[in-house]
């Protein structure tokens, strides 16, 4: 186990981290604004890493790939929300729950249907597809270094957007106090809309640079749904800041654990059980953390009210 | 609506039930008897889920922890006994066992303790972050059993035959299905006397006001634990059942969507209604047969369905079906 090695799992923690940061923030906003859980945030992630990569096929840029995602989760997004969601901020949570578990049933089916079963790739532009040494002379991948600085970036603008700007001002007062806002003449169905569709569009960001990853395919955005929900748990609903720590401590924590937890076991034990049981707490680690946070702190690190 | 009405539906959704089965039974259609199975044994699942979300307001996304762990009680007991060798040897020798009436009751209590253990860290929050902590509690259990080599990991574990039931030809469909059906009878009725109970009324005090419940010196958080505790335990029952339903576990039963299907079940049936689940289960399992045969893409129009279902109907089936009642009698 070389410092190299480390350094490497280091940053592709934070890399997934910004990945996290980017779905969790959408989804943090719109629990934080709106009081809405969304479980068919992952399915805004899955149209943009499908938008994606329809587009970069049909005109061969990559780039305009990377707006189409943007664009057409942002308007999904906000259909969506004018449609429907717009009907279940008076409702439970447990009214929540079941129609946006429906929407998730009618997105994944719905892209099943248009684009067929198959995963479908996405190819990185040549330019962006090797590796750069780093000092210390680390080799690592130019694309995985964009998406860290992309992510790094996307966070300052969030909150300097939420923390300077007049929308960011009418956001948090409409975390407070939804009536007082609405009541000082914010038209608070427009901001509603607006906020959702922010989120949507970074969730189909993260999806389509999450797909050229990995592949592009119907249910990929549920396991990284559950990831946010554990991101914004840890943060502190409604917390962007939170966001950012929760995704970053995940994204580390949970790699970090599959590379070292193996190892650490293997000092004291043969290596096949030790990787067995090292793997099998690895994959529960992130939820231990969780656990953890809420025993201690209920409302999460950056919670508002205990 | 008076209480007869009411009660004329729930007998209905029973006797239908049993009707359905016994008819399939007499025109040998064992996939039909096996879908009522399979809707009895969700019922149950749900009865348990109910009395911690819609009695005691406590919105668990984690009863397939319990679901997947009485399935699993089940599967390693049945496993251990065929393949002959000892479950433990300390301090006794137990050698696994292949027969319900003893699965059943380990199955309760393993699923119980569990709930005990969950329900004692979860309680400590509410709202959303106690949706959420469940949750993870349950996806801590499906990422163990999936990387955890010995009972098959992600592969699952075969039980090639169910388990054995005195006097019962437990393999034959329609003897199996009654097996769950008089569980889900007395399920319904311990459910029901539950909720009529001093020990009922404090739990529905304590969802609707904890201050005041507090006040009269109730300590809701027990009430609520105890209640978290019955809930597990139910469902870890059917989770025993639905193990020999398929004569097969795997981590899939652990997932966070067979905690949602039995959550959209109580939603969907209508949330502290005793009969809510059984209506739930049996109208997304028919629907989900019956879309099923027109298109590949039946999951879409379940969604739309279900959507629909939240936005005109929120009170769920029951609440439609009492209503409607109401309004034409």
């Amino acid at each position: 186990m070389t410092t190299t090695l480390i350094i490497e799992q280091v940053l592709n923690g934070l890399q997934f981290g910004v990945m996290l940061f980017l779905m969790a923030s959408g989804l943090t906003l719109v629990f934080g604004v709106m009081g809405l859980i969304n479980l068919a945030h992952g399915s805004l992630y899955m149209v943009g890493a499908f938008a994606c990569a329809a587009v970069a096929a049909a005109t061969g840029s990559y780039w305009l790939g990377l707006a189409a995602s943007l664009v057409v989760a942002a308007m999904a997004g906000a259909i969506v929300e004018l449609l429907i969601i717009r009907k279940l901020y008076s409702r439970g949570h447990l009214d929540q729950v079941l129609a946006t578990f429906a929407l998730i049933l009618v997105f994944s089916e719905g892209t099943r249907w248009l684009f067929g079963s198959f995963p479908l790739y996405l190819n990185v532009p040549e330019i962006l597809s090797g590796s750069v040494e780093l000092p210390g002379g680390i080799h690592y991948s130019l694309f995985r270094l964009l998406i860290i600085v992309t992510g790094a970036l996307i966070a300052l603008f969030l909150l300097a957007l939420i923390h300077k700007t007049r929308l960011g001002i009418q956001i948090r007062a409409g975390e407070s106090d939804r009536e007082m806002i609405s009541a000082l003449g914010v038209n608070i169905d427009r901001l509603y809309t607006i906020v959702f569709a922010l989120g949507a569009a970074l969730a189909g960001l993260a999806g389509a640079m999450v797909g050229s990853l990995q592949s592009v395919q119907v249910g990929m955005g549920e396991p990284v749904l559950i990831l946010a929900f554990v991101v914004i748990v840890i943060g502190g609903i409604g917390s962007i800041k939170g966001a950012l720590v929760g995704a970053v401590l995940v994204g580390l924590v949970d790699t970090l654990g599959r590379f070292l937890l193996p190892e650490l076991f293997a000092i004291f034990m043969d290596p096949a059980s030790a990787k067995a049981i090292g793997s099998a707490l690895a994959s529960m680690l992130i939820y231990m953390v969780m656990a953890g946070v809420l025993f201690f702190r209920p409302t999460g690190l950056f919670g508002l009210n205990a | 609506m008076s209480i007869t009405k009411s009660n004329a539906i729930n007998t209905l959704l029973i006797a239908g039930l049993l009707f359905a089965a016994l008819c399939a039974h007499v025109l040998s259609e064992p996939f039909i008897i096996t879908m009522a199975t399979k809707i009895a044994i969700f019922a149950i699942a749900g009865i348990g889920l109910n009395l911690a979300l819609g009695y005691g307001g406590l919105v668990s996304f984690g009863h397939a922890a319990f679901f997947g762990i009485g399935g699993y009680v089940c599967g390693i007991l049945a496993s251990h006994a065929r393949n002959f060798e000892p479950l433990t040897t300390w301090p006794f020798e137990f050698s696994g066992t292949t027969s319900m009436l003893v699965i059943w009751p380990i199955a309760i209590f393993v699923s119980s303790l569990l709930a005990l253990l969950i329900g004692a860290i979860s309680l400590r929050t509410t709202g959303v972050y106690f949706i959420m902590i469940t949750l993870a509690f349950a996806q801590m259990i499906f990422y163990f059993a999936i990387s955890w080599p010995t009972y098959g990991g992600e592969d699952g574990l075969p039980t090639y035959v169910r388990n054995s039931f005195p006097g019962v030809n437990t393999l034959n469909p329609i003897e199996y299905f009654l097996i769950c059906f008089v569980l889900l009878l007395i399920t319904l009725i311990l459910c029901s006397i539950i909720v009529n109970s001093r020990f009922g009324l404090a739990l529905q005090a304590a969802r609707q006001n904890v201050r005041r419940v507090t006040s009269v010196g109730i300590d809701v958080y027990k009430v609520k634990l105890v209640a978290f505790v019955i809930s597990g335990g139910i469902t870890g029952l059917a989770g025993a059942l639905y193990t020999d339903l398929n004569r097969f576990v795997s981590p899939s039963v652990l997932s966070w969507h067979t905690s949602g299907e039995i959550m959209i079940f109580v939603i969907l049936g209508g949330v502290a209604h005793l009969f809510g689940p059984l209506a739930g289960a049996a109208l997304f399992i028919v629907l989900e047969f019956v879309l099923g045969g027109f298109t590949e893409y039946w999951q879409m129009w379940l969604g739309a369905l279900l959507l629909l279902v939240v936005l005109y109907a929120p009170k769920g089936l029951m609440g439609a079906l009492n209503a409607s009642w109401r309004s034409h009698g």
